[in-house]
């Protein structure tokens, strides 16, 4: 259902991941550049986010970015994150629709730890959401370890995009 | 607790063609000077050359120095043709002999080792197989040459177990092959992940975690017949399963009581019974080698490392405390040795630590190394790590001195597990 209405309004989505503020998937010296400002605009993203989703109708919500993404060894969802998953909070809220949590890990360490820790990065997410008043039931934590890279190879670049919980 | 039992009937495993080979990377600095001589055959051509395995098993344990075929002065197959003074010359301290023989149907070999110096036979042995079994009869000579010279039992003829990936990630495979690499075959194929394969003691099964529900599960497969049991579908983790020692339980990690916990799995009656119990993540358990109790990796410290529960009583103690992450451990055979992923210099290396002292010592050069397996002799551990870009598998002795590798020709390799004696 998500990935339906996600080509429905890609114009939308784009201008909506600029005024959030938040875009998670740009990783170019620009990103680095802009991640001072990112901080600094977070509370006024989680505002902006949060109205958004509300007026919004569904099809335009749920043009949000649905992967989060985590430092080494960590499952602390950061100041972005946050933002973005309120508005996930409030359109799963008024949908009612179910979501699977999928976790995962880079390639560093041992296999079945970073199945835990995958795990533990999906929880977090649930946990964060479930604060907001979603129903747990709707929400299954699946965990896929180092086994599904977004990125294939070696590098901080590439592990950092692949520390990550996707909304699915 | 239910132990769910889906009785799934695969084709039988079909050979695949891409198969390791082996690259030795470092030896001991005084290996034994063998000669392997070429060994007697009076039949047609053969599918295997019977003395040229034998060479590459003893060259791979880095114990020993096989002399090319090109180096010999001669090639003799009986204690009367043999010139001690020529193989003393070429420096060779021990020569092995041997002639085939097709008796009753069957492939017989007898094989003789002599000791060049002592000027005297010291083993003669006769072993039979068919043709599917020619490179068994190899390794079986291997091994007794292997425990003659050095005292250790031989584990030419093991076997291996690990996964294979394709097309980035798009198939995965768990794959059985000897110990050397050779006569692989596939076990399963699926579209999702594959994880963990471990050996039942008595080697007829395997442990694995299949991603095929959606989820990962716990199955358990016996080798011979493909025939498979699905033993887990609890919410969350159903991960990294090992065998009991007596083989009557597996030991594996659940998370369907919100975080990682270890359990052990009583095979005969489907009784889960759950033996950590703390908010942080315990997983990657592993067995003693008296089967009382259970090493795992835990982050109840902050950061991973190694402790020990004792099933009887529960009580969890500390093992490792050198560096911020160690984790994935597996106790050696004669118990003395703890060896595991170890993050050293911000690079993941495998390391033994010494049980009674606590010395750690770091075992490999490569990076991004993981999921060590140990002979079951106790010589030396297969572990997963990356060369050129693509996943390997290599092997290291447990006090570093050799080290070699089996590069794959085709998919990414992981996760090797050794096979027991059986």
């Amino acid at each position: 259902m998500l990935s339906k209405a996600f080509k429905q309004g890609l114009g939308l989505a784009l201008a909506m991941t600029v005024l959030a503020g938040c875009s998670t998937t740009d990783h170019n010296a620009e990103a680095d550049a802009a991640a001072a400002e990112r901080a600094a605009a977070s509370a006024q993203a989680a505002a902006a986010a949060e109205r958004a989703a509300l007026n919004a109708q569904t099809e335009a919500a749920a043009q949000l970015d649905s992967v989060f993404y985590f430092e080494f060894d960590s499952s602390v969802i950061n100041a972005d994150s946050r933002a973005t998953l309120l508005a996930h909070a409030e359109q799963l809220k008024s949908s009612g629709a179910s979501v699977r949590l999928e976790g995962h890990a880079d390639e560093r360490g041992t296999r079945e730890y970073n199945m835990a820790l995958g795990e533990r990065r999906a929880n977090a997410v649930r946990d964060f959401l479930t604060l907001q008043g979603v129903s747990r039931s709707m929400m299954e934590s699946i965990s896929y370890g180092e086994e599904y890279p977004a990125v294939v190879g070696g590098g901080e670049s590439s592990y950092a995009q692949n520390r990550r919980v996707e909304l699915k | 607790m239910r132990v769910v039992f889906i009785l799934v009937l695969l084709l039988t495993a079909g050979v695949t063609r891409a198969e390791l080979t082996i690259e030795i990377t470092q030896g001991v600095d005084n290996p034994t000077a063998i000669a392997v001589v070429p060994f007697g055959w009076q039949g047609g051509a053969l599918a295997e050359d019977l003395a040229a395995i034998i060479s590459q098993d003893l060259r791979r344990s880095g114990q020993f120095s096989p002399l090319a075929n090109k180096d010999m002065l001669a090639f003799p197959h009986q204690q009367a043709d043999v010139y001690y003074r020529d193989w003393r010359i070429l420096g060779t301290e021990f020569l092995l002999l041997g002639n085939l023989e097709f008796v009753d149907e069957r492939y017989q070999l007898t094989f003789e080792l002599y000791d060049v110096l002592l000027q005297k036979k010291v083993l003669r042995q006769t072993v039979d197989g068919d043709e599917a079994q020619l490179r068994d009869l190899a390794h079986f000579a291997s091994d007794k040459v292997y425990e003659l010279i050095t005292g250790i039992r031989g584990a030419f003829s093991t076997q291996m177990l690990y996964i294979e990936a394709l097309g980035g990630n798009k198939l995965y495979r768990l794959m059985l092959a000897d110990a050397d690499g050779a006569r692989e075959k596939m076990l399963l194929e699926s579209k999702q992940p594959l994880m963990s394969p471990s050996w039942s003691p008595d080697g007829t099964s395997v442990a694995y975690v299949s991603f095929e529900t959606g989820r990962p599960a716990i199955f358990r497969q016996e080798i011979a017949t493909a025939e498979r049991q699905q033993l887990t579908n609890f919410r969350g983790l159903n991960g990294a399963p090992v065998w009991s020692p007596d083989g009557t339980q597996l030991a594996l990690v659940l998370s369907k009581d919100g975080n990682p916990e270890i359990y052990t799995l009583d095979l005969a009656s489907g009784v889960f019974k759950r033996v950590t119990k703390h908010f942080a993540i315990d997983t990657e358990p592993s067995w003693t080698i008296d089967g009382k109790g259970i090493v795992f990796t835990s982050d109840r410290g902050g950061k991973p490392q190694i402790y020990q529960v004792t099933l009887a009583s529960g009580r969890v103690e500390r093992l490792t405390f050198e560096g911020d992450y160690n984790a994935r451990a597996r106790i050696s055979p004669d118990g003395k040795s703890l060896v595991m992923v170890h993050r050293y210099n911000g690079v993941f290396h495998i390391a033994a630590q010494d049980m009674a002292s606590g010395d750690i010592r770091v075992l490999t050069e490569t990076h991004l190394d993981e999921s060590p397996s140990i002979a079951p002799n106790g010589a030396m551990l297969m572990y997963a790590t990356k060369y050129q870009g693509k996943g390997i598998l290599a092997a290291v002795s447990l006090d570093a001195g050799v080290k070699f590798r089996l590069p794959s020709k085709s998919g990414d390799v992981r996760e090797p597990s050794w096979s027991p004696y059986y």
